[in-house]
């Protein structure tokens, strides 16, 4: 069975492969820091989304879409079009490719990122094996 | 979708001279205290001349070079408030140089948090010129920044694409009296290098002739220039530029998560750890499939008739050409004992399992696969897993 990307069932979905995850447990032990998943319009998507994933030292504590985006202050936000999503999330975009070319975004703290650059890696994987139905 | 980025290069005899058509106001040079003493500064201030430009000098810059040591640097820059920076030295003084830059041009940013995700908009106050007077690092062709948290005990690689050099002097004069050790530790950073250039995950057709030219000639030239052969040097000095633009557009892959974790804990001499890694990486990556070994090889003549051939060949041809230098291929040889690598391994394996070489490398090795390549390394085992 597959999930719409994005919505509140499939960062669900995500929170429990991560806290399933022991390559992210060890990989994000020393991460700190929730986030904001922007997904952008595109194909049959109309309307911009807001996933949050509130992660911490190698576990998800929460996830959910965002009703209205205002109501909290993530210390990462990573956004882009849904066809970049789906690109990375099926793997023929690195997603290190897609941050450093401008075509995913990411605002937070830098230092943390670059620290903890396995975190991140491991986080996408953990997106890659929900099985996603994409709008695009 | 990606780039290539590259320095105006200028080589050969003479090259340092190009110094004296920079014009501005005011160039800071950022170097170390042996170059100054070994007289490279004076030929460089003397090069700068002609242009009639005020100079700082930053002469501070330590092996490893610290946060510390580049906040400090950028400081004197702000206040100096140069046009021109010239970087002359190995990695360690470039690599500080460029990150001194940065935070010149952005005094909002935190050392630890230059990062090549954001735009950083260099270039409004100065530009930056870098002088390899090793022949290895590479600096002096990528926009790798790799700088020691020492609270943390920890290398952290960073780089933005903006801190590529304008400008890469590669003068064979600069190296001619490298000492033996020092050509042999940064030649093998420069073998490394192409080796991971072109093995990486982003390796492409416009960065595999550079890998593969720059370790044919490192296999070609290291033990001449070692022994001192002038020609072999200067070969040398040009395979590390080229092994540089190369890897600095393909990145490097898990011996240099490796290293730089040794380095970070044990200041082992980044290409004596990189290139002591390289051999055991290469046994644990073939494991993993999607590498590409069998052309490295071919193009050294290596055989090659399988991906496990060829990497085998290849771990005896740098073994051999380690040897042939003198470099350990062991974590005991290098000096590290048992009890200190047994007391270090956690911090060593967190470390190199979330170094931004490590995850470009086609076999990602976890926690535990981790431990075991610290260990082999120290053992000189075969890596079985
Ligand atoms: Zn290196």
């Amino acid at each position: 069975m597959t999930i719409p990307f994005p919505s509140d069932a499939w960062i669900k979905a995500m929170m429990v492969d991560l806290n399933e995850s022991a390559a992210y447990l060890e990989a994000a032990k020393n991460w700190e820091g929730d986030f904001y998943f922007v997904v952008n319009p595109g194909g049959t998507l109309s309307e911009p989304v807001t996933l949050y994933m509130d992660l911490w030292h190698g576990k998800c504590r929460d996830a959910h879409a965002m009703d209205d985006p205002a109501a909290l202050a993530p210390a990462f936000r990573l956004a882009g079009p849904v066809a970049t999503w789906k690109k990375v999330m099926s793997k023929q975009l690195d997603p290190m490719q897609a941050m450093m070319t401008g075509q995913l975004k990411l605002t937070g703290n830098m230092a943390m990122v670059m620290k903890n650059v396995r975190a991140a890696k491991e986080l996408v994987e953990s997106c890659t094996r929900i099985p996603t139905d994409f709008p695009v | 979708m990606w780039y290539f980025s590259s320095p105006q290069i200028v080589h050969g005899e003479g090259a340092l001279s190009h110094l004296g058509t920079l014009t501005g106001e005011r160039a800071c040079v950022v170097t170390d205290a042996t170059l100054k003493r070994l007289g490279l500064l004076d030929q460089v201030l003397a090069a700068l001349e002609p242009g009639g430009m005020q100079v700082l000098v930053i002469d501070s810059v330590e092996p490893d070079p610290s946060l510390k040591t580049v906040r400090a640097g950028a400081q004197q820059m702000l206040d100096f408030a140069p046009q021109w920076i010239v970087a002359l030295g190995g990695g360690s003084v470039i690599d500080a140089a460029k990150g001194m830059w940065i935070l010149y041009e952005r005094p909002d940013i935190d050392a630890a948090a230059i990062n090549p995700i954001e735009t950083l908009g260099l270039r409004g106050k100065a530009r930056f010129v870098a002088i390899p007077t090793t022949s290895g690092t590479g600096s002096e062709a990528t926009w790798a920044i790799v700088l020691t948290d020492t609270d943390e005990r920890r290398k952290l690689g960073l780089g933005s694409r903006e801190a590529i050099p304008d400008f890469a002097i590669i003068d064979p004069a600069l190296v001619a009296g490298l000492p033996a050790r020092l050509r042999a530790d940064t030649g093998l950073d420069a073998l490394t290098h192409a080796v991971e250039g072109f093995t990486s995950t982003y390796a492409s057709d416009f960065t595999d002739g550079l890998c593969l030219h720059a370790a044919k000639l490192v296999f070609a030239n290291l033990p001449a220039a070692v022994a001192g052969d002038a020609a072999a040097s200067e070969h040398m000095h040009n395979a590390a530029t080229l092994a540089g633009l190369g890897f600095g557009n393909s990145m490097a892959a898990l011996a240099h998560g490796m290293g730089h974790s040794l380095g970070g804990v044990f200041h082992v001499p980044h290409g004596r750890a990189v290139a002591l890694f390289l051999p055991y990486t290469i046994e644990f990556c073939v494991r993993g499939g999607g590498t590409r070994y069998m052309e490295l090889a071919r193009a050294l003549d290596l055989p090659a008739g399988d991906e496990e051939q060829a990497a085998a060949g290849l771990v005896k041809a740098i073994r051999d050409l380690e040897r042939a230098v003198g470099q350990p291929l062991t974590l005991e040889e290098a000096g590290v004992s048992r009890e200190q690598l047994e007391a270090e391994l956690g911090l060593l394996v967190d470390n190199a399992m979330n170094d931004t070489q490590t995850i470009m490398a086609t076999r990602i090795a976890s926690d535990e696969e981790l431990r075991e390549l610290f260990r082999a390394a120290w053992e000189g085992r075969t890596v079985e897993i």
